[in-house]
């Protein structure tokens, strides 16, 4: 098991990402963030929190579950678990920025821009991710990213967030 | 979970609170401007509804297409069943065409659990005889635990036509498989001569009853179901068991009021009752969808049937 964030690690990609978003979304509307759950959303509050110190003005931050959105619905044995969404914003002109932990197949982010658009009609959507470990199966990028990982297709890459976690890290399970 | 529901014995606790979690999730969608998701695309839902219902067909029928499933609804009346099809036939029929799931309400008890004999889908109780009517359980639980924050020790009345009511069976079974405090109230000759057994208490005077609930449950006087005169009168019923403006009043503080649907306003509950704010009748059949759409995820979402796909292979996630 290698450990290649810790949270020092994690606060200074944080900080970086919440620096590149203000100085790209600068002046362009209202910014808004929706992060994916479970982890997603934390990493969301922190990005929105440290925009706020920099900026001085308060930005949105919603939750989005986006397992009614998923591709592989009923080839599991079992239903995927659900877990909250909140949007309590109106997100059509907005600019927001999805915040996912990991990005690998790009399948989840596939799911989260359809459930987005549901909810309206941002004028665009940009991509955050703590950590972008290759194998995409879509095209889709990320705007911003925290570390680039290269991993193997079968390893366990995980966020641990201290909200759910107790610590802030970065864990890769090799695949034996 | 079970692959059908046919009964609330088929959920263990566990399950249950899985499926009232879910219908939370279901219930944010149902505040949406889009109130679909696309969880079930490409699946059809039969609904077989071989005695009469408005609100649970329209329910589940609701709660189908906000999951993008495809809906077919067939009726006794105006269908095969009136050339005198039999439901075996029926039921390869609707098996013929493909359905992933049947939603199965039927005057005879006993005949969803017939209906899984014959079908590979999913079958869906939604009311059978005088047996079961899970899902109308499973959105009273989830009606109560909304109000009262917890099912565990709440202390419910079952107020009624026991003897034929099959919500109040699943309710009861509901109930008990919650910890829940579960007392049947009614005539005697409406009070199921083996409800000791389910783990309840009777009673037969209910403003003894009243003074220590945090749940009324009212049931339908069930007028087409009652062959034989079980009570006197509807005045003397209403005079013992309705819930009028002074029953209510002895009722504590925070507590609620429940009732399947559809009321005889002015037999078991008074119209001025049922309107009074600690009356979660219409909250009911809000949670109505949003229940039976988490019950048909979780049932569906799975792969749980024979054929279905990947199985143990992880599909891959982030």
């Amino acid at each position: 098991m290698s450990r290649p964030l810790d949270a020092d690690d994690v606060r200074r990609a944080l900080t970086r990402i919440a620096h590149e978003i203000v100085e790209r979304d600068h002046g362009s509307g209202h910014l808004a963030l929706v992060g994916i759950a479970n982890r997603g959303d934390h990493l969301a509050r922190r990005l929105a929190a440290e925009i706020e110190r920099i900026e001085g003005s308060a930005v949105p931050v919603g939750i989005l579950d986006i397992t009614f959105y998923r591709d592989d619905i009923g080839m599991k044995a079992e239903a995927p678990e659900v877990h909250e969404t909140r949007i309590d914003f109106d997100l059509n002109g907005a600019t927001l920025v999805l915040v996912d932990d990991v990005l690998f197949t790009g399948r989840t982010i596939r799911a989260a821009m359809d459930a987005l658009m549901d909810f309206g009609r941002p004028t665009r959507i940009q991509l955050a991710v703590l950590v972008d470990r290759g194998h995409r199966e879509l095209p889709i990028r990320a705007d911003f990213v925290g570390k680039n990982i290269p991993t193997g297709r079968a390893d366990d890459v995980r966020v641990l967030v201290r909200e759910m976690d107790g610590e802030d890290a970065v864990v890769i399970e090799e695949a034996s | 979970m079970n692959r059908h529901l046919l009964s609330m014995h088929d959920l263990s606790a566990e399950d249950v609170i899985r499926v009232l979690d879910t219908a939370n999730s279901f219930r944010e969608v149902g505040t949406r401007v889009i109130k679909k998701v696309p969880a079930l695309r490409g699946r059809t839902v039969v609904n077989l509804f071989l005695e009469n219902s408005t609100r649970t067909r329209i329910s589940f029928e609701l709660a189908a297409k906000r999951l993008s499933a495809d809906v077919i609804n067939f009726a006794a009346g105006g269908s095969s069943v009136s050339k005198g099809e039999s439901l075996k036939d029926t039921a390869l029929t609707l098996q013929a065409m493909g359905a992933d799931a049947i939603v199965v309400r039927h005057s005879s008890s006993g005949s969803p659990v017939q209906l899984t004999r014959w079908v590979e889908g999913h079958v869906l109780n939604a009311g059978d005889g005088t047996h079961e009517h899970p899902t109308q359980a499973l959105l009273d639980l989830y009606t109560m635990r909304e109000w009262l924050g917890r099912l565990e020790g709440l202390r419910v009345a079952i107020v009624g036509d026991v003897l034929h009511s099959r919500v109040a069976r699943s309710l009861s079974f509901g109930l008990v498989k919650m910890g829940a405090d579960v007392t049947l109230v009614g005539p005697p000759t409406l009070i199921p001569p083996d409800a000791p057994r389910w783990g309840v208490s009777v009673g037969f005077d209910l403003s003894s009853v009243l003074p220590k609930l945090d749940v009324c449950y009212l049931l339908r006087v069930q007028t087409e179901r009652q062959r034989l005169e079980y009570f006197p009168s509807v005045r003397e019923y209403h005079r013992l068991f309705g819930l009028t403006r002074a029953c209510a009043a002895q009722l504590p503080e925070g507590s609620v009021i429940m009732h399947p649907g559809p009321m005889n306003r002015g037999v078991e509950i008074d119209s001025e009752v049922a309107d009074l704010p600690q009356s979660l009748i219409e909250e009911q059949v809000t949670n109505g969808i949003a229940i039976r759409m988490s019950l048909l995820y979780l049932l569906l979402g799975g792969g749980g049937s024979a054929g279905a796909g990947a199985g143990e292979e992880e599909v891959a996630d982030a």
